[in-house]
């Protein structure tokens, strides 16, 4: 398996340099370094050499990918593409155009979006399994039916609505917790629970019915059939057998989301004004610093290989039909 | 296993839910705060002032600062010598850290003492000598911070001790001392380090006499020392001596300009020139530092009266009480109906009167209103999308509070910015521009046709007065009443500005060669381009309008929309053809204003601030007569025959003066816009036991839906249980 493990890993090095191509070459079809340099320095009184200072400060006074005035590799390597990328293959941020260091922000603006998403994705998970569970018992009846409409109904609702429908009921109307907000510590708390209900809400629709698929997929098959010619009760059946053997693709769906977990959700953070990594890289694409966008742009490809691979050694946990080789 | 597990199982869960949910409310219940407080609850009865931000601070040096967002926290921080008065209008400048407001003194090319009235023309240097109050201290700042053998004890840190710090409050120690005379010259030093970006200095490089050149060798001096050690230097800028500038003793300095330059008073209002202590600039300059994140751009270090304690622009900025501040006082004077409107009831008391200012960042403007209604953040603007919610406008336009607003006893100010948005037109494109009749007439039939009352009352909630000329009111030169009437693109009307009508633009169309909107040689239609910002669902509507008012006259116009960086490029190259743009008053003087059309300042000639490329000679001679005046009546005769000449040629279609709506609740005082100032912080006073009551009293928790609702889950569990029963049964038999 470790051998697996390695060549995924040497497969992604390719996937990660092409990220950071594409990634370069759309920020730069948008931006030139003089857009960079003038939102830097603000809309007022910049003065032309203000400008070129500033490219030259951080590194946006050379050629984009190709150094025509250079010689051997040097026409590759002096050039904005190589001095910006080969940093990041060592995992070395650096600083953000307006000289912050990327590294310690993201270490910093990661917990916030934790303390919203692992919550979101575990009770969300509860909830849908159940509500899933629920719904398979009672296949082909009227709750079955009206169930589905109902997660159909749900999915098709903007997440917005959920956000601001949710700030309005909860915050506005029932003064129960605070509209917006953060704090460190426990005090957090307070300000979490309105995002992870409507995060786990606005799931509800779509995950329960997407695990109401896989667990009517396992329900139709010969070994349900056997369990159940045995005698053995409705309850065992869902929840021993049918449960157990659905958990491969649930797993697995779960695990490969798992990484990107950190990268933060960029509606849900604005309008709850939490300090995470979504808000992050949006801030970055909006005042046009590209160290940053690169960087999360890079994190993201990163951990979602590093979720792939998790997931294909998730099959061989919950599968011992799974070998990788 | 029995044979309802299933059901027993959703019912024990739905009640485990609802035990979370009571233990929550029973948590939140301990305290008598409102469950909603965004805030700890111990803060509820303190004089605390609550506000927020929507966009992280890009810098926090002043030497670099220059955006509002900016200024809300280093306006309180650091202390200029002059400031403007709170209350008097006019704007009027008063001391702030120096004795008093410095009067220019003249010279000629052979350094003789002139008369103060002398003619400008005559005029080769002024000098402002500055006096500063004794006793202004710092706030505590490790920068400062000495051992027992008197050594400072950060200067000279080293790579581990700085590794494993991550905030400025990661160093115990702290210290402070009176701030000098030395400190404001070292700043200025600094406006002209190349390094540090300075917006201004481009333009005291023109002022200042050596500033240019000090600029120059100071490049030169840093990129030796650099290429001797092989890292960044620190520059102790008290080493260099810049001509135009000099130490006078501990408490006056001296400032030398080339030629008369009235308005640099006005810049020794801002926070450019206030003291940086050479101490706080090593102490940051340290290898390390800056990949710490521990900078000057996010730790400032001043003399006012407050001092930010927490910088997180990721989540909340607070600013504290600076302990060393030398003491204000409230004003005991100001113009009329101040002492009505109870301005003056804090008269001669000391300032701050605040304890603390926390700001939260919060990005969209819905929350922001929820809050500002269930009373946690004092004040606060008005949205578009809230405008219709907070304010009713009446027959004559006036803007009253709705009954809603009014029940929670919040208050309305309003206040015409000094500000002017205008759409301008590019002079050097062959259509639109030139300072032919053609052009003229063809410029001013748009300017008719663009109608800004109707932009006004549809895109800006009512919020703004047409513009008769580019000087805003509440400047010198605005001239109010009919006198101030544009009367090429409006009658007068009982004393009032009416548009004239769409006729009467289409007649001067004719004129002007294009009949109907085409070309009377060609026969080919008139295509014009436009050059949009921004072409997002927001846009439309706006840009729609846009094309509309060019449709009037058969003029068919190409939108060209782009972000706000390539449309500055397209500025710059001089290629865009008709756009729209807006200044902000720097400061309360006409030049402000009336340089954003002066020749040399062109945008596409010379990348200055004239957008239009406006280039008339009477125009520009005008200004150089007007621009180092004092405020008298001549100054006005001159000012009058500049709106006169720029009217008449058009470069810009006059847009408008946009109009400030405030809310603020009843514990809020001492709320008087003052557009020039940013330091008004000091001057605000609270009452927090009226807050904390009206807090609890909007805001009390209503639990009994959650518990309907848990109800109701769990009763509707109850036919499934049943349904599941019957399976289990039939499935047995």
């Amino acid at each position: 398996m470790m051998a697996y493990i390695v060549r995924r890993a040497l497969y992604g090095i390719p996937i990660l340099i092409g990220v950071n191509v594409i990634t370069f070459m759309l920020f730069f079809v948008v931006n030139s370094p003089e857009d960079m340099a003038r939102m830097h320095l603000g809309m007022k009184r910049v003065a032309p050499e203000a400008i070129q200072k500033w490219k030259q400060e951080h590194g946006y006074d050379k050629p984009l990918l190709y150094n025509a005035a250079a010689s051997g590799t040097e026409s590759l390597t002096d050039t904005i593409f190589f001095e910006k990328s080969i940093k990041l293959f060592q995992f070395e941020f650096g600083s953000s155009d307006s000289g912050r260091d990327i590294g310690y922000d993201i270490s910093q603006r990661m917990w916030p979006s934790l303390a919203i998403a692992v919550p979101t994705l575990i009770v969300g998970l509860a909830i849908n399994i159940t509500f899933a569970l629920l719904i398979a018992f009672f296949r082909a009846t009227y709750i079955d039916y009206w169930s589905v409409v109902l997660c159909v109904v749900m999915m098709s609702i903007s997440a917005l609505f959920y956000i601001i429908g949710g700030q309005y009921v909860v915050s506005k109307l029932l003064h129960l917790v605070p509209v917006s907000g953060y704090d460190t510590g426990l005090g957090a708390v307070k300000f979490l629970i309105l995002p992870v209900i409507i995060g786990v809400i606005g799931g509800i629709g779509s995950g329960t019915r997407w695990y109401r698929t896989l667990f009517l997929e396992e329900i139709n098959k010969d070994y349900v059939r056997t369990a159940r010619s045995k005698g053995l009760s409705e309850n065992r059946v869902l929840f021993q057998h049918v449960l157990k053997n659905a958990m491969i693709p649930i797993l697995t769906g779960v695990v490969v989301i798992l990484p990107l977990l950190f990268m933060g959700s960029l509606i849900t953070e604005n309008f709850f004004g939490i300090p995470g990594l979504g808000s992050y890289t949006i801030e970055a694409i909006n005042r046009q610093d590209f160290a940053i966008v690169r960087s999360m742009v890079f994190l993201g490809s990163v951990l979602y290989i590093l979720g792939l691979i998790l997931t294909d050694i998730s099959y061989t946990l919950v599968d011992p039909r799974v070998r990788l080789s | 296993m029995s044979s309802m597990p299933l059901a027993s199982n959703t019912i024990k869960l739905f009640a485990q839910l609802g035990g979370v949910v009571t233990l929550v409310s029973l948590l939140a219940a301990c305290g008598d705060a409102p469950w909603n407080n965004p805030y700890p609850a111990e803060e509820s009865d303190k004089n605390i002032l609550y506000s927020s931000f929507s966009e992280r601070p890009k810098h926090l040096d002043p030497v670099r600062s220059y955006s509002s967002n900016e200024y809300l926290f280093i306006a309180q921080i650091y202390e200029p010598p002059l400031q403007y008065h709170f209350l008097k209008r006019p704007y009027e400048l008063i001391p702030l850290t120096a004795t008093e407001v410095p009067r220019a003194r003249y010279f000629d090319a052979a350094g003789a003492l002139l008369p103060s009235d002398v003619d400008s023309a005559r005029v080769a240097y002024s000098e402002y000598e500055i006096t500063i109050q004794p006793g202004i201290r710092y706030q505590p700042h490790p920068a400062f911070a000495r051992g027992a053998d008197g050594r400072h004890l950060y200067h000279e840190l080293a790579a581990e001790y700085i590794e494993s710090v991550n905030t400025l409050a990661d160093f115990p120690k702290t210290s402070t001392r009176e701030a000098t005379a030395e400190d404001y010259v070292y700043q200025i030093k600094r406006l002209a380090d190349a390094r540090l970006h300075s917006p201004l200095r481009g333009m005291l490089s023109g002022y200042i006499v050596g500033f240019a050149d000090y600029s120059k060798r100071l490049e030169g001096i840093y990129d030796a020392l650099k290429k001797q050690t092989g890292t960044a230097p620190f520059l102790d800028l008290r080493r260099y001596e810049m001509e135009g500038v000099e130490v006078l003793d501990r408490y006056r300095y001296r400032i030398r300009i080339k030629g008369k330059y009235p308005q640099l008073l006005y810049w020794l209002a801002m926070p450019f020139f206030a003291p940086m202590p050479w101490e706080a600039d090593l102490f940051y300059s340290q290898p390390g530092m800056k990949k710490r994140n521990i900078t000057l751009n996010w730790y400032p270090v001043g003399t006012g009266p407050f001092m930010l304690t927490e910088n997180n622009p990721n989540l909340r900025m607070t600013l504290a009480r600076n302990p060393n501040f030398h003491g204000e006082r409230y004003p005991v004077e100001g113009e009329m109906g101040d002492r009505a409107n109870g301005l003056l009831d804090d008269a001669g008391r000391p300032l701050p009167f605040i304890e603390k200012a926390v700001y939260s960042l919060e990005r969209e403007s819905i929350p922001y209103w929820n809050k500002f209604l269930q009373g946690f953040y004092d004040a606060s603007g008005i949205s578009s999308d809230s405008f219709d919610q907070a304010v009713q406008l009446g027959n004559q336009g006036e803007a009253t509070l709705t009954d809603e607003m009014e029940q929670q006893g919040i208050k309305l100010i309003t206040a015409v910015q000094t500000s002017s948005f205008y759409m301008g037109f590019n002079m050097r494109d062959p259509v639109i521009g030139g300072l032919d009749e053609r052009g003229r007439l063809l410029r001013r039939a748009i300017s008719i046709a663009v109608d800004y009352e109707e932009y006004i009352s549809i895109f800006n909630n009512g919020r703004g007065v047409p513009a008769q000329g580019p000087v805003p009111p509440g400047i010198f030169g605005f001239r109010e009443g009919e006198a101030g009437i544009n009367r090429y693109l409006y009658d007068v009307v009982n004393g009032k500005p009416k548009r004239k009508s769409i006729d009467e633009a289409r007649a001067l169309l004719v004129q002007a060669g294009y009949p109907g909107g085409q070309d009377k040689n060609t026969g080919e239609p008139l295509v014009l381009h436009y050059e949009a910002v921004g072409s997002g669902p927001d846009d439309k509507a706006r840009l729609n309008w846009i094309l509309k008012q060019f449709q009037k006259l058969g003029i068919q116009l190409v939108i060209r929309a782009t972000d706000y960086n390539r449309f500055q490029g397209k500025m710059l190259k001089g290629t865009g053809q008709i756009f729209s743009w807006g200044w902000n008053a720097d400061y309360p003087d006409p030049e402000n204003f009336l340089f954003l059309l002066y020749g040399p300042n062109s945008k596409a000639h010379n990348g200055g601030e004239n957008a239009a490329n406006y280039s008339n000679p009477e125009f520009d001679r005008l200004f150089d007569q007007m621009k180092n005046m004092d405020n008298s009546p001549e100054r006005q005769v001159i000012i009058d025959k500049m709106v006169e000449l720029v009217r008449k040629d058009a470069p810009w279609a006059f847009g408008f003066h946009p109009k400030g709506f405030t809310l603020h609740h009843a514990w809020y005082h001492n709320a008087k816009p003052n557009l020039m100032a940013n330091n008004t912080l000091k001057y605000k006073r609270l009452d927090p036991q009226l807050r904390k009551q009206k807090r609890a009293e909007w805001n009390p928790p209503v639990v009994w839906p959650v518990l309907v609702l848990l109800m109701l889950l769990a009763l509707s569990v109850i036919p499934a249980a049943i349904v599941h029963r019957q399976r289990e049964r039939s499935a047995a038999r």
